[in-house]
C-alpha cells in the first residue's frame, strides 16, 4: 500500500522540482531585475548614499521627505494627472473609437489622422505643441485673437501648465484610440438589433452592451494609464524647457516644473534627487513611494471595474 | 549521464555560466596619482607611452577642432602619449563611468555645479600632491577660479577655460547714453530706452531684469550687489544676506514698471539664445547680461551690430565693485580609476597651465584663457570688447558660485523663490527668503554637513 503511494508522490516531487529548475530563468530574472532592486531601494533609503560613499542615517530620509516642498508639490501635481489627464485621455480615445466606428465614409482617413501624432517621438512632438501654443508667436493664440479671445500663456502659466499637458496627452491618445476601435469591432452586432428591438436608446446600448462588452480593455487602458501618468516624466521635463527658454550654463541651472513648479511631477523630482543631486538615498524613498502609489491605484481601480463588472452583469 | 541529469544539469549550467559572465565584470584596482613615474622638468620622455583617453563636453565641429588643435602642443612635448578625445560628455556621464570602472584618464566638465560632489565622494583625484611636487603656483589663477575648482581642502580639477559676465549694450538703441554704472542707473536708462504700442505692448526693452530671461540667473546677478550664498559654516546666508532682498526689490520695481505680464509675453516672444535670433542680435533688447562668448557669436552672426561691453552695473552703495562680476568655466581633472594618472596629469598641466595651449583654446572658443600668463600673451586676439571680460575675470572682486555639494538644489530652490516673487506670489520677502534658507538648510543636513 505504502509503495503505491509512494510513487506518485515522489514523482510529483520530482516534477515540481523539474517545473522549478525550468522556470529558474524567470526566477533569477525576476529575483534580479525585481526582488533585489527593491530589497535594495529598501536598504538605500536607510542611508546617505551619493554612489560612492555610504552612511547609515535611520529614518533621517523618510523624515526629509515631510519637510520637502517640493516633493509635496511634485506629489500633488502627479495626482492631478492621474485624476484629470488619464480620464480625459481615455474617454477621449473611447469617444474617437466611437466616432470612427459610426463614420460611414472616410473612416481609413480619420482612423490614420488621429493615429499619426502617437507615431511622432515624444520630445519632437512636445517641443512643436509648445510652440503652437506659445502665447507671443504661436498660431493657436493668434488664431484665438482673430476670434477676439485672448489665449492663455498655455505652458508659462501655472494654471494652465498641466491641463496644456493633459490636452498634448488626449493629442497623442492615437494608441488607445486603436485599442478601442478594435474592441468596439468586436461587441457582436446583433446584441445592439436586439436591444434596438426592444426599445433601447443610443445611451443604453452604450451602457449595457458597449461598456460591459469592452470593459477588459477599459481597466487595461486605465492601469496602463495610471503607471504611466506616475511615470510622467518626459514632456513636462520638455515642455518646462522649452517653455521657460531656459538652458543650463555656468552658475545657471534649468529649474524643472516651469512655471512655479506647476509641472514638477514625482519621477522628475526622484530623478532630481538621485541624478543632479546625487541624494540616492532619499531617491529611494521617493522611489518607494511612487511604487506603492502604483500598487494603490492599480488595485483600486482593479477592485471599481470588478464591481462595475458584477454590476453590469 | 541520462535525460533526468540532461534536465537538471542544461538550465543550471546555463545560469551559472551565465551568474559567472556578470560576476567577471570586475575591475582591477588603477594606479593612483602619484604612483607612476613622473616626468619632471625637461625629463618629459621619462613617462612610458601610453594611449590616454579625454572625455570633454564639446561637441560642435569647430570646438572639436579646437580642443585638437590645443593638444598638439602636447603632442609634440610626449610624443610617446597617444590622446583620444571623446566629445559631447555630459556630467552624469562621467559619474557613472567612475562608478562602473571605466572611467577615462581625464575629464573635463563645462559646469562647475558637481565639483564638489565630485572632490568629497572622490570621482576627481586630489591633485594636491602632483601639484606640490611640480611646484605650480597657483596665484596665476585668480582667486575666484581657485575657489570654484576645489572644496574643503581637496583640489580635485583645474580651470581650464572661463566664462565672465559683463554688460552688453547696443550702441544704435542706447541714443548715445553711456552704460549705466549703478543699478539706479540701469533702472532708469531700461526706462529711457524701452519703446512700447499705443497699448503698452513692448517693442524694444532697455534691459530684461527677470531671472527667466536667458543668463539673468541669480547667480549671474548676485555679484552686483555683493551677495552672499552661504555662511562660513556651509548654510545658506540669502535670508540674512540684506544685498539679496536689495537686489530683489530693485529688480521687481523694475519688473512691475513693465508689467509682469507684458514683460513675460515680450520675452516668450524672443529668439533662441544660443541662436542668430538672439533678441541682443536682432536689436529688441538694448542691454544684455551675458558671457563673453557672445562676442564670437555676434562675430558670427550679427556681423553688422555696433555694439560695446562693459562691467556690470552694480549696488548703488557699493561702487567698489564696478568693474567685477561673475565667473565660472570649464574644469578638467584626473578621475578615479584612471589607467595612466601620472601621464593624465602631464595632460591636465598641459591645458591648465600652458600658456600656448590656454592662448590656442581661447582664441578659437573665444572663452577666458584662466592663467595671467595666457592672458597677457601678445598671442591672445584682443579687441575692446573681449579685453572688458578680461578685466572682469582678473578683477580681485569677481566672485563665483561656491563649491557646494548641493550646488544644483540651491540654485533651483532660489530660482523657484524669485520666478514666484517677480511674478507677484510672494507676499512677504523676508519670510519667503527665510523658507529659501530653510530649503537649503535642511538639504545640507541630509548630505552630512
Amino acid at each position: 500500500m505504502s509503495t503505491v503511494l509512494a510513487a506518485p508522490r515522489a514523482w510529483r516531487r520530482r516534477e515540481g522540482l523539474r517545473a522549478l529548475v525550468w522556470l529558474s530563468p524567470w526566477l533569477a530574472g525576476f529575483a534580479v531585475f525585481f526582488l533585489y532592486p527593491l530589497a535594495a531601494t529598501v536598504y538605500f533609503s536607510f542611508h546617505r548614499y551619493d554612489l560612492f560613499t555610504l552612511e547609515f542615517i535611520g529614518l533621517d530620509n523618510y523624515r526629509y521627505f515631510l519637510s520637502d516642498e517640493r516633493a509635496l508639490v511634485s506629489i500633488g501635481n502627479t495626482l492631478w494627472l492621474v485624476v484629470f489627464m488619464v480620464p480625459a485621455q481615455v474617454l477621449f480615445a473611447l469617444g474617437l473609437a466611437q466616432l470612427v466606428t459610426r463614420l460611414k465614409a472616410g473612416a481609413g482617413l480619420f482612423r490614420t489622422i488621429f493615429y499619426l501624432p502617437s507615431l511622432i517621438p515624444t520630445v519632437a512632438g512636445t517641443v512643436s505643441f509648445v510652440f503652437l501654443l506659445n502665447p507671443a508667436t504661436g498660431p493657436v493664440n493668434q488664431l484665438l485673437e482673430l476670434v477676439g479671445v485672448t489665449g492663455p500663456d498655455w505652458f508659462g502659466d501655472k494654471d494652465w501648465s498641466k491641463p496644456s499637458l493633459t490636452l498634448l496627452g488626449m493629442w497623442g491618445a492615437g494608441n488607445t484610440m486603436v485599442i478601442f476601435l478594435a474592441a468596439l469591432l468586436d461587441v457582436p452586432r446583433h446584441l445592439y438589433e436586439a436591444a434596438a428591438l426592444d426599445g433601447a436608446g443610443a445611451w443604453r446600448q452604450f451602457r449595457s452592451i458597449t461598456l460591459p462588452t469592452i470593459s477588459p480593455v477599459l481597466v487595461f487602458s486605465a492601469v496602463t494609464g495610471v503607471i504611466y501618468a506616475l511615470q510622467y516624466f518626459t514632456q513636462a521635463m520638455i515642455a518646462a524647457r522649452v517653455a521657460s527658454g531656459a538652458t543650463d550654463s555656468p552658475g545657471s541651472s534649468f529649474t524643472p516644473g516651469y512655471p512655479e513648479t506647476s509641472t514638477l511631477t514625482l519621477p522628475q523630482w526622484l530623478f532630481h534627487a538621485g541624478f543632479r543631486d546625487f541624494s540616492m538615498g532619499y531617491a529611494c524613498v521617493l522611489a518607494l513611494l511612487l511604487f506603492a502609489a502604483s500598487m494603490v491605484f492599480t488595485l483600486i481601480l482593479l477592485r471599481r471595474f470588478r464591481a462595475f463588472d458584477r454590476e453590469v452583469s | 549521464m541520462n535525460r533526468r541529469f540532461i534536465t537538471f544539469a542544461v538550465p543550471v549550467i546555463v545560469m551559472t555560466g551565465t551568474a559567472l559572465t556578470a560576476c567577471t565584470a570586475g575591475k582591477e584596482s588603477a594606479p593612483a596619482l602619484g604612483s607612476q613615474p613622473r616626468a619632471s622638468g625637461s625629463a618629459a620622455a621619462a613617462l612610458p607611452a601610453a594611449t590616454l583617453e579625454l572625455w570633454h563636453g564639446f561637441s560642435a565641429d569647430s570646438e572639436v577642432k579646437a580642443f585638437e588643435d590645443a593638444i598638439a602642443g602636447f603632442r609634440t612635448k610626449f610624443p610617446q602619449i597617444t590622446v583620444k578625445l571623446t566629445k559631447g560628455v555630459q556630467d552624469d556621464q562621467i559619474t557613472q563611468a567612475v562608478r562602473g570602472g571605466t572611467a577615462p584618464d581625464v575629464a573635463s566638465s563645462f559646469t562647475t555645479d558637481n565639483v564638489a560632489q565630485w572632490c568629497r565622494s572622490g570621482v576627481f583625484q586630489d591633485l594636491t600632491p602632483v601639484i606640490e611636487q611640480d611646484g605650480i603656483d597657483l596665484s596665476v589663477l585668480p582667486e575666484a577660479a581657485r575657489a570654484y575648482t576645489e572644496f574643503e581642502g581637496k583640489r580635485c580639477t583645474m580651470p581650464m577655460l572661463a566664462d565672465a559676465y559683463g554688460l552688453y549694450y547696443n550702441k544704435a538703441l542706447m541714443k548715445g547714453n553711456e552704460p549705466p554704472k549703478t543699478l539706479t542707473e540701469l533702472a532708469e536708462l531700461a526706462k529711457k530706452l524701452t519703446v512700447r504700442d499705443a497699448d503698452g505692448t513692448i517693442k524694444v526693452a532697455g534691459f530684461i531684469p527677470s531671472v527667466q530671461y536667458y543668463e539673468n540667473s541669480p547667480a549671474h546677478l548676485g555679484p552686483m550687489v555683493g551677495a552672499k550664498w552661504y555662511n562660513p559654516d556651509g548654510t545658506s546666508a540669502i535670508g540674512s544676506d540684506p544685498a539679496w532682498k536689495r537686489l530683489l526689490q530693485w529688480q521687481k520695481e523694475l519688473i512691475d514698471w513693465y508689467g509682469y505680464d507684458k514683460l513675460d509675453k515680450f520675452r516668450k516672444s524672443l529668439g533662441d539664445e544660443w541662436s542668430a535670433e538672439h533678441p541682443f542680435h536682432k536689436g529688441k533688447v538694448a542691454m544684455v547680461l551675458d558671457g563673453e562668448w557672445r562676442n564670437a557669436m555676434i562675430a558670427n552672426d550679427a556681423k553688422d551690430l555696433d555694439y560695446g561691453t562693459a562691467p556690470l552695473p552694480v549696488a548703488d552703495d557699493r561702487p567698489e565693485l564696478y568693474g567685477s562680476g561673475f565667473t565660472a568655466g570649464t574644469v578638467i581633472g584626473v578621475p578615479k580609476g584612471a589607467k595612466h594618472p601620472q601621464h593624465a596629469w602631464e595632460l591636465v598641466k598641459y591645458l591648465t597651465t600652458d600658456t600656448k595651449g590656454l592662448v590656442t583654446l581661447s582664441n578659437a572658443l573665444r572663452n577666458v584663457p584662466t592663467t595671467k600668463a595666457a592672458m597677457e600673451s601678445p598671442e591672445l586676439k584682443k579687441d575692446p570688447q573681449f579685453q572688458t571680460f578680461l578685466d572682469i575675470f582678473s578683477h580681485p572682486k569677481t566672485s563665483t558660485l561656491p563649491a557646494n555639494v548641493n550646488s544644483v538644489f540651491n540654485q533651483e530652490a532660489f530660482s523657484s523663490f524669485v520666478q514666484a516673487w517677480e511674478k507677484g506670489s510672494v507676499k512677504d520677502l523676508d519670510e519667503g527668503l527665510a523658507g529659501v534658507d530653510k530649503q537649503i538648510n535642511d538639504k545640507l543636513k541630509l548630505s552630512g554637513g
